[in-house]
């Protein structure tokens, strides 16, 4: 390391041996066994003698708030003192070693909370009763007697009390309960009600939380250039060129990749520039946009598509309509574009493999670095960091692989591996291009008897889970169209899958953030054709799905839908259920002659079953509105020479205050008896609604996104 | 060697002129606040003052910077006590992932400091920096609630 390196390290920057002899860095953010010194109730559970609750957490915190809202669980059953908490990060080695007594730690599909909530509260609920038995055994009373209340253990009888930290110990000896109680909804405390997020004062005070800030002693930095063509290798490297610039360690060839390891990122990537490199493109070196679309919509005409779905008679239905309504719509790539690129940090010792990594899924980095490396699953330990973003895009492990074969190449030194956001924003794992065409047979009365579906799209499950396609079809990608909520007596959906060379991933709503803008639009295009108001038209369609009728209900209340509006404001409305949840919105738009699109009152009604953290839950709204409207007004990743020609968010734009809407209402109609999800579902009916209100103002359809591409911009303040 | 004064510690980099203040910061000097996300002072999570003016320190070199002061995040808090603008913060729940706050709050600092009650026109004017999980409204509710806080004892860099 050069002399003017010299890293000053910082207090709460802790040094320390860890499990396996290598380095572990003690970020400010807690990780297993930073806290926990103290007798353990339940895995979940560790209270101290001055009564301080540590609560383990075993999912990512990405910015949505399950480090605060997967505790209030917990605690909600344990009657502790919130004030109390603590909250750490489990370990995946740890999970490994106790036999996965922490469940999955994988942070996607809106699942935290709803996946966890029922052995969380459980587990809350075991260690109060055994504290409660640790005090009645003190006292030599009837368990039966006591009670637990704000970290206190009361017997009614006597009107004793002891804190829970002074039976902790003792409670911790007993044998864990079965069949506890929970507690009726109607008796919570926390749940439902507004908690502080305990990650706050850390992200305001510029403490290095995320897996970027990693700071290791002796650490080196890498960049990656990745083979621009996906599926491409790497075929030459004049790595000779670089040899006597300041800072070079070495440069590391992989199968698709090269890498520059150096003394700072900055030189590293500077040297990555400099670098000549050749790339063998392989197949896909021809593709561009249009002919990947061409592609896709061939699946439109296939002949031998699939049928997912065929209900009644369609062809009948039709041969007897009054009207025949038919319309193709599309959605392109997307990029995640979380702010934190890509990174991994990296230490490979022998047959022993550190990695520190902002990831969604421990255990598939911890898996992922055991492979690459090629040793055991014991060998490898994970330190998890906060994640500056996810969004989907960190559960894929790709960035971990080559963190890990990075390291191996510097052995004993720890590397971090962060990539440019040129890097990040053409090395994605996109959201599928997807097409549509609809056709719909209505009656003379405008009811709708028939509804045709083909979708041709690209399929995430055929790569990541393909034992999950059964005849070619694949259920995850006609989200909200296989199950669509009207009822419709005829109805055929079919399905062909349209693999390109671009890969896909789960992006924030995944399909139900491009299908239902398809389907909600058609829907109004009915409602159109029908002579009906959007939602009139929608009511009998949903009368057997009562939580998205209730949706649409709220949000017609809540938007005053059908009250007169200023001359030139219009609205739009979309209901959509996904992640377990339900959501309808409702737009009031003005756009001007020139196509520039005002957006003056967004409305979101949602009902997750239960609201753990009407705070984080409104948080939630107003984040969906900016990501699915960056999406619905900008949002498009194109391709030419086989390669995504966007580079930064020069070329790929991002919300930015001046654009937000200014009214956005959260409204939440938590109708109880269900756990959904709350991240995701707020997002999906937000196009079509916005679309629909376009519709509404200037009678053009919408039926590709993005917005701009259709001759649309925003109105911007600034 | 270059000498710069960060936070109102004095330092002596010896770094290539054209080094982004961003990087010296971050991998020279362990001042982590400071974020990177774009590279091209496009996304505003890099902001830093230097000599009192919001700037994009991935886009400035490290010899521009010289013999200058420069505050971060870090250095915001006095005696103490987290500046106005922070428990603005606070008090609104702002931050989601929290990636780009550093930078947002700079760019927040700098604005209340030229022009102590914004308009939400000069608060969209001002406010350019991207924050993916949307925390705009919040955002603009904690300026304003900041700008309506008692006057802190100005930051010396």
């Amino acid at each position: 390391m050069p002399s003017s390196f010299r890293p000053s390290r910082r207090d709460f920057l802790k040094v320390s041996t860890a499990l396996g002899g290598g380095l572990a860095l003690e970020l400010a953010l807690p990780a297993l066994g930073a806290e926990a010194k103290g007798p353990e109730l339940t895995a979940w559970i560790v209270i101290r003698p001055n009564d301080e609750v540590i609560i383990r957490v075993a999912r990512s915190e990405m910015g949505q708030g399950s480090s605060t809202g997967l505790p209030m669980l917990v605690a909600e059953e344990l009657e502790c003192d919130w004030r109390k908490v603590k909250v750490e990060f489990v370990s995946s080695a740890e999970n490994l070693r106790r036999n996965r007594v922490w469940g999955s730690m994988a942070t996607g599909g809106s699942q935290s909370i709803r996946s966890s909530q029922e052995y969380l509260r459980k587990a809350g609920a075991t260690a109060r009763e055994m504290l409660i038995a640790a005090a009645a055994q003190r006292w030599k009373v009837d368990a039966a007697d006591c009670d637990a209340e704000n970290s206190t253990i009361i017997h009614r009888p006597s009107g004793r009390k002891v804190r829970f930290g002074q039976v902790a110990q003792a409670a911790s000896r007993l044998e864990l309960p079965q069949d506890v109680k929970l507690k009726d909804p109607k008796d919570w405390n926390l749940l439902g009600r507004s908690a502080r997020r305990l990650d706050i004062k850390d992200k305001v005070t510029g403490k290095p939380l995320f897996g970027i800030d990693v700071q290791l002693p002796g650490m080196l930095h890498a960049a990656i250039a990745q083979c621009p063509v996906f599926r491409g290798k790497l075929k030459t490297v004049a790595d000779e060129q670089l040899l006597g610039l300041r800072g070079l360690v070495r440069v590391v060839k992989l199968d698709d990749a090269v890498a520059v390891v150096a003394d700072s990122w900055w030189r590293a990537q500077k040297m990555l520039k400099l670098l000549p490199v050749e790339w063998d493109p392989g197949a896909n070196g021809g593709a561009t946009t249009a002919s990947i679309r061409e592609f896709v919509r061939f699946g439109l005409e296939d002949s031998s598509a699939p049928v997912a779905r065929n209900d009644g008679d369609v062809e009948a239905a039709f041969s007897q309509a009054a009207k025949v309504v038919e319309a193709e719509y599309f959605a392109p790539f997307l990029n995640h574009a979380p702010l934190e690129p890509m990174n991994c940090t990296a230490l490979v010792k022998g047959d022993r493999v550190e990695v520190w990594a902002p990831t969604q899924n421990a255990e598939a980095t911890h898996a992922a670095a055991a492979a690459a490396a090629g040793v055991a699953l014991e060998n490898v330990e994970v330190h998890l960091t906060y994640l500056g973003g996810g969004f989907g895009r960190r559960g894929f492990q790709d960035y971990t692989r080559q963190a890990v074969a990075i390291a191996k190449a510097v052995e004993g030194r720890p590397v971090k591996l962060l990539w440019s956001r040129e890097e990040d924003m053409q090395h994605d794992f996109y959201r599928p291009m997807t097409m549509m065409r609809f056709k719909a047979a209505l009656d003379a009365g405008g009811e709708v008897t028939a509804l045709r579906v083909r979708d041709a799209s690209h399929s995430i499950m055929a790569s990541v889970r393909p034992q999950e396609i059964k005849d070619g079809i694949d259920r995850h990608a006609l989200g909200g169209i296989i199950d669509l909520p009207y009822s419709i007596p005829s109805l055929r959906i079919e399905f062909a899958m349209r693999n390109s060379h671009v890969p896909v991933g789960f992006m924030r709503t995944v399909f139900h953030s491009q299908n239902p803008f398809m389907r909600e639009c058609f829907i109004d295009e009915l409602a159109v054709a029908a002579g009906r108001d959007p939602v009139e038209f929608r009511r009998p369609l949903l009368k057997d799905k009562p939580k998205d009728l209730g949706v649409l209900e709220a949000v017609v209340k809540a938007s005053g839908w059908g009250t007169p509006l200023p001359a030139g404001i219009h609205r739009g409305v979309a209901v959509q259920d996904s992640h377990g949840s339900y959501a309808a919105a409702v737009f009031e738009v003005a756009v001007s002659s020139e196509g520039e699109i005002d957006i003056r009152r967004v409305v979101v009604a949602v009902d997750p079953g239960h609201v753990v953290n009407p705070d984080s839950a409104e948080a939630q709204v107003q984040s969906c509105v900016a990501y699915g409207l960056t999406s619905a007004l900008w949002g498009e990743i194109t391709l030419k020479d086989g390669r995504v020609e966007q580079k930064n968010f020069d070329d790929y734009r991002i919300m930015r205050i001046a654009e937000m809407p200014r009214r956005i209402e959260a409204v939440l109609v938590p109708s109880g008896g269900f756990w959904g999800g709350m991240g995701e579902t707020p997002l999906a009916p937000l196009a079509p609604a916005l679309c629909n209100a376009v519709f509404a103002a200037t009678g053009t359809r919408i039926r590709a996104l993005p917005l701009k591409s259709q001759g649309f911009s925003v109105a911007s303040t600034a | 060697m270059i000498e710069l004064t960060v936070n109102g510690r004095k330092h002596n980099v010896d770094v290539e002129p054209e080094m982004p203040l961003l990087w010296v910061l971050r991998d020279v000097l362990d001042v982590k606040g400071p974020k990177y996300g774009c590279g091209i002072a496009q996304c505003g999570a890099c902001t830093v003052h230097l000599n009192g003016e919001p700037v994009r320190s991935c886009s400035v070199p490290v010899s521009a910077a010289a013999g200058q002061k420069v505050l971060t995040i870090e250095g915001l808090a006095q005696r103490g006590q987290l500046h106005p603008v922070q428990k603005a913060w606070i008090d609104n729940e702002v931050p989601q992932c929290g990636y780009c706050q550093s930078g947002q709050i700079m760019a927040a600092v700098a604005l209340l400091t030229r022009n102590p009650s914004p308009s939400d026109k000069d608060i969209d004017a001002a406010m350019t920096n991207i924050c993916r999980c949307g925390t705009y409204a919040r955002i603009r509710t904690a300026i304003h609630a900041a700008a309506k806080s008692p006057k802190p004892a100005k930051a010396k860099a």
